[in-house]
């Protein structure tokens, strides 16, 4: 069977949607781009990196152009079906034998067509290609114009693939990327080892963060107390604020611009230089907001200036890269830290503030003053060796994290979905829920899901309670029996809660993970929904 | 006289009334005859079947040799005197030995199609369009979504998949009769010449296919005595996809879940079942083989029965073809 590139990505599309695991979905991106020439698959990587500009067309165009083709009704019964637009219009096109015998589009040819029509004849084109391609190309092209592939696959991904591909370190490609456009085909001739590596051109790239190591247990024992800085472990978002020759970005830790999300605070970079700190809302001179009302700011495209005035943003600065021309990098954490406490002085004090050194004599003391933080925005402590060069990654050593110890709750079991590869035999993703509702008339309300935190062996005891107390069924999930008489109760830790509108219970939690099973503990004594609350007050 | 006084519904299944016979009855009945060996379509405890050989064979390895009181293996193309009523068999295409039944009385044809399919199966004989009055069309595909890709394309994937991930076993849902059995010979069919293990349910009748000369190769049972996990990297293993979810799935390493079916076309159907790779392959007919057939046959009329009777009954209706669908009960989708 011979594949046109079309054919490859539309195949490439379908099997990442369906791979749940991080490596099978990465041994999928490097063979594609093993195998599809240029600028097929830099135009495959744009669109899943989200930057492949496609002018979109509105879902109610692509009913419009399906209904002039078919039976409205026989349409109706197959969109009840299949219940999603664009895979209902993908199968049910109608297509011609001659069509068929035709030439398939390239994804190449795809792109191109698309990006030249005009808004009055882009349906026409659109129906054009439709008339060429084969159904999981359709679809593919559909996802184009309509916008979001959804295959989950993080830009993140997309470029561990890359790094896979030409054996390089992922810090490399996300130092370049800002500096490359589609179809990157100097990028790909660098990593087969065709061309030397891109030079970087673009002004305000982005530098690849130095991240830390959790503390493990018998870790501090090993180590100097003089040999380290402290600070406070900020719960905000990792940015890094890159201006350059008048270009202003703000990077996320994994090196997505995330400028366009935070205007106010882009707005403040008037300087030539690269800072590393968390980005906070409030106002650092008076009041820091909390992680929930950072979360008003996060995952928007666009924001209104109600919601800037309400939340706005601003950095709490522990990192300088370079100043000018100068590239910081090579210093020591102690130089650096002089020249950013210098530095941030002359910046908008309600925009950038300098995140505290946090003294401290032993690691006892430290200890204290982790457990009780200033603020509840404080998650923990950081340590850095005052002689730490700023490296990427993430090297164990020169820096590390010291989290608050998590919350728990006792929650009871109410839903098991069966996992995937290794785990696909068994119920290994739980939903859990705890108490709310009046006393005599309790009911069980979700609360969070998590598919780690126990052992194998815990893991074989789950699934077969999980097989033994089953009520019903749907699909991959079992609705476990769980009421006050009997039910398993699982200790739940989590970093934090938000309030969430999407749940029933209106709290959503952060990284939960099952850290004990308590067989011993009646499913009427696990915690109420109260006592959730009460933390997302606090 | 009229097509509905030779064959209509009753609760036991299709019933000719001239002939004294049901059609694939779901509850025990006198006599019966029987176009497929799938369970819902073949069942034990009738007085006396008639079916094709193949058929009869298959119905005594799933429920033992006394399924039936007596048996009468019906020739393809052969055709049989009933009281006033004449039967015959034709192929079908659906599995090994299915037919389609075509009912004669007093000028009047029916043909009782069972389920059937047009894509080439090398492991059955292809469907043979019959001229009739009336067509008793399947329609488990009847909606213009289902539009089945070629069988090869869809092995092709599996065998690159095998080769993007060697250290991985594959795991092929695929139903016992049939299906397993015409996933196995496409393996063979594309150049896949290692063992393939199966699941004990698949054995008795993947034995029976060889030893009707439907070569399938080498298969060993996918036990743990035959081998240890390490024998399963790279394999690919065929079982009811009901096994998937059991423990015995967990003797292989890192199984990628794949699933044979023509609901796989709908993604949100392989999302829901934890399918991995899904395989649109069919035993029943696509949509445009379902619209093909029904103008080949010439049929005045068509009944529609067991699946999604009224987009192809809204179909007929635009092609000026007299259509309604047939309210049979007992008949289980392909996969559910």
């Amino acid at each position: 069977m011979v594949l046109t590139a079309m054919n490859r990505f539309a195949e490439l599309l379908d099997r990442l949607v369906l791979t749940p695991s991080r490596n099978g979905k990465l041994t999928l991106l490097t063979d594609y781009f093993r195998s599809v020439e240029d600028p097929d698959r830099g135009l495959a990587l744009a669109a899943i990196t989200g930057d492949l500009t496609i002018a979109a067309v509105k879902p109610a165009m692509l009913r419009t152009l399906v209904m002039e083709r078919m039976d409205p009704v026989l349409f109706g019964y197959s969109y009840d079906y299949v219940g999603d637009l664009a895979e209902t219009v993908s199968l049910v096109w109608p297509q011609s034998p001659a069509d068929i015998a035709n030439h398939e589009p390239t994804l190449a040819e795809v792109v191109a067509k698309l990006q030249a029509a005009s808004r009055s004849d882009g349906p026409k084109v659109l129906a054009g290609l439709l008339d060429s391609a084969s159904i999981s190309a359709r679809f593919a092209i559909i996802k184009l114009v309509t916008g979001g592939l959804r295959i989950g696959v993080s830009a993140r991904l997309a470029k561990q693939a890359l790094a896979d591909l030409g054996k390089v370190d992922i810090a490399e490609i996300e130092e370049l990327w800002h500096g490359l456009t589609p179809p990157y085909a100097e990028l790909f001739a660098w990593l087969e080892g065709k061309a030397e590596k891109p030079k970087k051109t673009a002004l305000a790239l982005f530098r690849p963060v130095m991240l830390s190591t959790p503390v493990g247990d018998g870790d501090l024992e090993k180590l100097d107390p003089t040999d380290y800085a402290a600070e406070w472990k900020w719960d905000g978002i990792r940015v890094q604020a890159v201006c350059e020759g008048g270009v202003r970005r703000l990077y996320s830790r994994t090196g997505d611009d995330v400028s366009g999300a935070f205007p106010d605070l882009a707005d403040a970079m008037d300087f030539s230089a690269t800072l590393d700190g968390e980005l906070l809302v409030g106002d650092p001179l008076q009041a820091t907001g909390t992680f929930s009302d950072l979360q008003q700011r996060l995952n928007r495209k666009s924001v209104t200036l109600k919601i800037q005035q309400q939340y706005p943003a601003f950095m709490r600065c522990y990192d300088v890269l370079q100043i000018g021309d100068e590239d910081l990098r090579p210093l020591s954490f102690h130089e650096r830290r002089s020249r950013l406490e210098a530095f941030v002085r002359s910046l908008d004090p309600s925009r950038f503030d300098l995140s505290p050194l946090v003294e401290f004599t032993d690691w006892q003391a430290l200890e204290q003053l982790r457990r009780k933080p200033l603020h509840p925005v404080i998650e923990g402590v950081m340590l850095k060796r005052w002689d730490s060069p700023y490296v990427a990654g993430r090297p164990k050593g020169p820096w590390f994290k010291w989290k608050r110890d998590p919350h728990t709750v006792d929650a009871v079991l109410m839903y098991a979905q069966r996992g995937h590869g290794k785990r696909s035999s068994f119920y290994s993703d739980y939903t859990f829920g705890v108490w709310s509702g009046p006393e005599g008339s309790e009911e069980l309300v979700p609360v969070g899901k998590a598919y780690f935190g126990f052992t194998d062996e815990e893991l074989r005891q789950i699934d077969k309670y999980v097989r033994d107390n089953t009520i019903e069924r749907f699909g991959p999930v079992r609705s476990v029996r769980a009421d006050r008489r009997q039910g398993l109760v699982l200790e739940v830790a989590f970093e934090g809660l938000n309030r969430s509108t999407r749940h029933k219970s209106g709290v959503a939690m952060r990284f939960p993970r099952i850290s004990r099973l308590r067989w011993d503990k009646p499913a009427a004594e696990a915690d109420r929904i109260e006592t959730l609350q009460a933390l997302l007050d606090r | 006289m009229r097509a509905s006084d030779l064959l209509h519904p009753r609760p036991e299944g299709l019933y000719c009334p001239p002939g004294d016979f049901f059609i694939d009855p779901v509850r025990p009945v006198d006599r019966a005859l029987i176009t497929h060996g799938h369970s819902d379509h073949a069942r034990s405890g009738h007085r006396s079947v008639l079916a094709t050989q193949q058929t009869l064979d298959i119905m005594g390895l799933r429920y033992g040799e006394g399924f039936a009181g007596t048996t009468q293996a019906a020739a393809l193309g052969e055709t049989i005197a009933l009281n006033d009523v004449t039967v015959t068999f034709h192929p079908a295409g659906h599995v090994l030995g299915s037919a389609q039944i075509e009912v004669v009385h007093q000028g009047t044809c029916i043909v009782a199609s069972g389920d059937y399919k047009r894509q080439r199966d090398a492991t059955c004989e292809p469907f043979e369009p019959v001229k009739c009055d009336v067509f008793i069309t399947e329609a488990t595909f009847g909606l213009p979504v289902f539009r089945h890709p070629h069988d090869t394309e869809e092995i092709a994937r599996l065998l690159k998949s095998t080769a993007q991930f060697p250290e991985r076993a594959h795991l092929v849902g695929a139903y016992a009769l049939g299906k397993a059995q015409r996933v196995m010979r496409l393996l063979r069919d594309a150049g896949y010449d290692r063992p393939i293990y199966i699941h004990g349910a698949l054995a008795k009748l993947s034995d029976y296919y060889q030893g009707q000369g439907i070569d399938l190769g080498t298969l060993e049972p996918a036990t743990v005595e035959s081998g240890g996990k390490g024998d399963f990297i790279g394999a690919v293993i065929v079982g009811p996809p009901s096994a998937f979810a059991d423990r015995w799935a967990r003797r292989f390493p890192d199984p990628i879940s794949c699933f044979a079916s023509g609901w796989m076309r709908i993604r949100q159907r392989a999302k829901q079942g934890g399918v991995e790779l899904p395989l649109i392959i069919s035993d029943h007919s696509d949509w445009d083989e379902l619209t093909a057939t029904i103008k080949e046959t010439g049929a005045e009329e068509i009944w529609v029965t067991h699946g999604r009777e009224e987009a192809l009954v809204r179909w007929c209706e635009l092609e000026g073809i007299a259509a309604r669908p047939l309210h049979l009960v007992g008949y289980e989708d392909e996969g559910d």
